[in-house]
């Protein structure tokens, strides 16, 4: 509770929005329309609020609660392990392989989880959404930020693995923060696209996890890209989540050679898919309300 | 131009009946029509809704404006369009022609605690539904202890608010829709919530922004709140407007809208379709004589009955109900109440029985009936029959000299005898 109080005495002095004399106008909207984004800075307030409201509900009634956030990386970490480790022997760039994949699945596990989360938030948030007006992309938006304190953790425990492990960071880490926002981007872009779908089709929902599924092992998790032949790499990198999982194994253990060229590749299709997607989004919006 | 607050121009909202069924379904239908017919949109296209789904206007060239510090009342009969222009004019939706200004920061209220959650407590609600409907946290900061004194949960602040009893969830949704300061106000019937002290606290709470002069739209079935509040109405009537202009006119137009002042009988005659135990007719036997009934004198209400299925079991009441609630009940049967002891006969046949009030003292105002006949052996309704044989009491017997007879000023005049006033030989 304290921290409630906390947070809002140290409030952002310059947050009132201005308190504007201007004139709404309302109006039908045709076609492809502007994705207004001044307008969610303006409500970035509610945008922090309905984060903290995932963060804090997500494990409320859970027994283990916050627990999860480090249990599901280590136990896919130990199944990775010995299944494509030990048994299968995939190569590990040299690198100990649970250390290997722990370091791609937690980026990959905030992409999958804030996949998941933002494909349902618009039809989730029926209740809201037939009810108050404020920029929808706030929606999903929300949910893909939410996942930000389990990633928090889970790379805490990568931390935790590497001193195990005695391999140290290099200074590489300093790109971190990059790769980090090209997760937030892709898994933002793609919900973009699920999530507006979603209200449409309700499919959605069960395509969701399944193209996950798929989707990770279309992405160095288990294995090293360097498994393929240097001519398929640059189509393999078009999966966004590819230069993203190599950006942080390169970043973390120094791995290999820098991934340049990959991530260039993977961010480039991020962007497109998270600019096509708002659009889409943008577009598809003004029917939510009837729809969901 | 300059005093405007809200102007709506030519406002429509069409909707495709059927169009939920054809595209809200699922992928694989969706697949399967553009496999089966690839050319369907297109074709579809070209001859222009030939057979393309059913078209409904929920609104159609609706126009009006609401001036600064204006409080404006939309009312109308369920379907009349009331939800759907409150949902444009809070861009929930968009119109599908015409055009909307807005002059000011907008607030709307289609709901109170909207966004609640119910793993949170009192306190963190406060603070996210304050925030979806617009407020920033350090409004809601200011006004925090405001909200708490008039939602009265300050026990209970950091109780999950699954645990509150529903009064208080409603309370405390209410309290923060209330503290929310916008130049425009749009508010849905929110206000029926809580026990009757509540309510008048919300009503109280609305008077307040409207003569804070800023400009309230609201809609509204409850009449009294409507008379109380607004100035100005306008009358919705098949997605159109049927009235705009000053309250009273607005009114007596809405019960035009609903047929009250014609069926003003004080009769009902059942279907003629209807099998079983079942009342066949009921008749108010108003003083005036065409269900008008003059304050203070004796009301007779008589019933119809059909019996087919003879049963010892049968209760049977009634109540009286103005536009809002019921205000009076009246048992026949074995109850305290009643002093008649007789059971339904238990022979097959028709029945006639009445129910006579010595002296009515209902206030002025329009009335029905509503009916009910039940098994009291299974405890089930055989029949219901709700809202019928509208009827109206009237003061225009009975002089005041002082003020006219307002309307809703109360639900019944009681009997009563003053004494005094004599000195107080007390305070002398």
């Amino acid at each position: 509770m304290e921290s409630v109080d906390q947070t809002l005495m140290a409030e952002d002095r310059e947050g009132h929005h201005s308190e504007s004399r201007a004139v709404l106008t309302i109006e039908p909207s045709r076609g492809w329309v502007a994705l207004r984004l001044g307008e969610v800075w303006a409500y970035r307030e509610l945008l922090y609020f309905l984060i903290w409201r995932d963060i804090k509900v997500r494990y409320k009634q859970t027994m283990l609660g916050a627990a999860w956030a480090v249990l599901q990386p280590l136990f896919t970490m130990v199944v990775f392990s010995i299944f494509f480790g030990r048994l299968a022997k995939i190569p590990s760039d040299g690198i100990p392989y649970p250390l290997f994949c722990l370091t791609a699945l937690v980026p990959w596990m905030f992409f999958a989880n804030g996949l998941g989360q933002s494909s349902n938030s618009v039809v989730n948030s029926a209740n809201l959404i037939s009810k108050v007006y404020f920029p929808r992309l706030i929606i999903p938006l929300s949910s893909v930020l939410g996942g930000l304190v389990d990633f928090a953790v889970a790379f805490a425990l990568l931390g935790i693995m590497m001193a195990f492990y005695r391999v140290s960071p290099t200074v590489n880490l300093l790109w971190l923060p990059v790769f980090l926002g090209l997760t937030i981007i892709s898994a933002l872009g793609v919900g973009l696209w699920m999530s507006a779908l979603n209200v449409q089709y309700r499919d959605v929902r069960h395509v969701v996890p399944f193209l996950t599924q798929i989707w990770m092992f279309l992405t160095p998790i288990a294995y090293p890209s360097s498994l393929l032949s240097e001519k398929w790499r640059l189509l393999y990198s078009l999966n966004p989540m590819t230069g993203v999982v190599e950006g942080f194994r390169w970043g973390m253990l120094g791995a290999s050679t820098s991934p340049g060229r990959m991530v260039f590749v993977s961010g480039l299709a991020s962007v497109l898919v998270l600019i096509s997607g708002a659009f889409y989004f943008r577009r598809m919006e003004k029917n939510f309300a009837d729809r969901v | 131009m300059g005093d405007t607050a809200i102007s709506v121009q030519g406002v429509g909202k069409k909707y495709l009946l059927g169009e939920k069924a054809e595209n809200q379904g699922t992928l694989r239908e969706a697949l399967m029509r553009t496999v089966r017919s690839p050319l369907a949109p297109i074709r579809r296209k070209l001859s222009r809704g030939d057979d393309g789904p059913e078209e409904f206007w929920a609104l159609k060239d609706v126009s009006f404006e609401v001036k600064k510090g204006e409080v404006v009342g939309i009312i109308g009969r369920n379907g009349a369009g009331k939800s759907t222009l409150l949902k444009i004019l809070s861009r929930i939706t968009e119109p599908t022609e015409g055009k909307i200004e807005i002059h000011g920061r907008v607030g709307s209220l289609l709901e109170v605690g909207t966004g609640f959650h119910p793993e949170l407590s009192g306190r963190e609600n406060i603070f996210l539904n304050g925030a979806i409907l617009g407020m920033h946290r350090t409004e809601i900061a200011r006004k925090f202890d405001e909200i708490v004194a008039f939602a009265e949960v300050e026990r209970f602040l950091d109780t999950p608010v699954r645990f509150y009893s529903s009064g208080m969830y409603m309370r405390l949704a209410f309290a923060v829709a209330a503290h929310l300061e916008p130049e425009i106000l749009i508010i849905d019937e929110v206000l029926a919530v809580g026990d009757s002290g509540f309510q008048k606290k919300c009503l109280g709470k609305m008077e307040d922004v409207a003569r804070h002069g800023r400009s309230v739209l609201f809609v509204s079935h409850n009449m009294q709140a409507v008379a109380r509040l607004t100035s100005e109405c306008v009358v919705l009537k098949g997605g159109q407007v049927a009235y705009d202009g000053p309250t009273p006119g607005g009114i007596q137009c809405y019960n035009d809208v609903m047929g009250r002042n014609a069926e003003r009988t004080g009769r009902y005659q059942a279907p003629g379709d209807a099998t079983g135990n079942r009342v066949e007719w009921i008749q108010v036997n108003a003083s005036g004589g065409d269900g008008l009934h003059f304050w203070g004198d004796e009301l007779e209400v008589e019933f119809g009955l059909e019996i087919v299925e003879p049963n010892g079991n049968l209760t049977f009441s009634f109540q009286i109900c103005d536009d809002q609630r019921p205000v009076s009940h009246f048992w026949f049967g074995r109850t305290e109440y009643s002093m008649d002891v007789r059971q339904f006969s238990l022979r097959e046949g028709h029945y006639r029985f009445s129910c006579r009030i010595p002296k009515c003292r209902l206030y002025s105002g329009h009335y029905t009936l509503t009916v009910w006949l039940a098994d009291r052996r299974s405890n089930q309704i055989v029949e219901t029959i709700s809202e019928v044989c509208r009827f109206e009491i009237s003061m225009e017997k009975q002089i005041r000299e002082e003020y006219d007879w307002a309307e809703g000023v109360c639900l019944y005049l009681e009997d009563a005898e003053w004494t005094g006033p004599i000195p107080d030989a007390a305070k002398q």
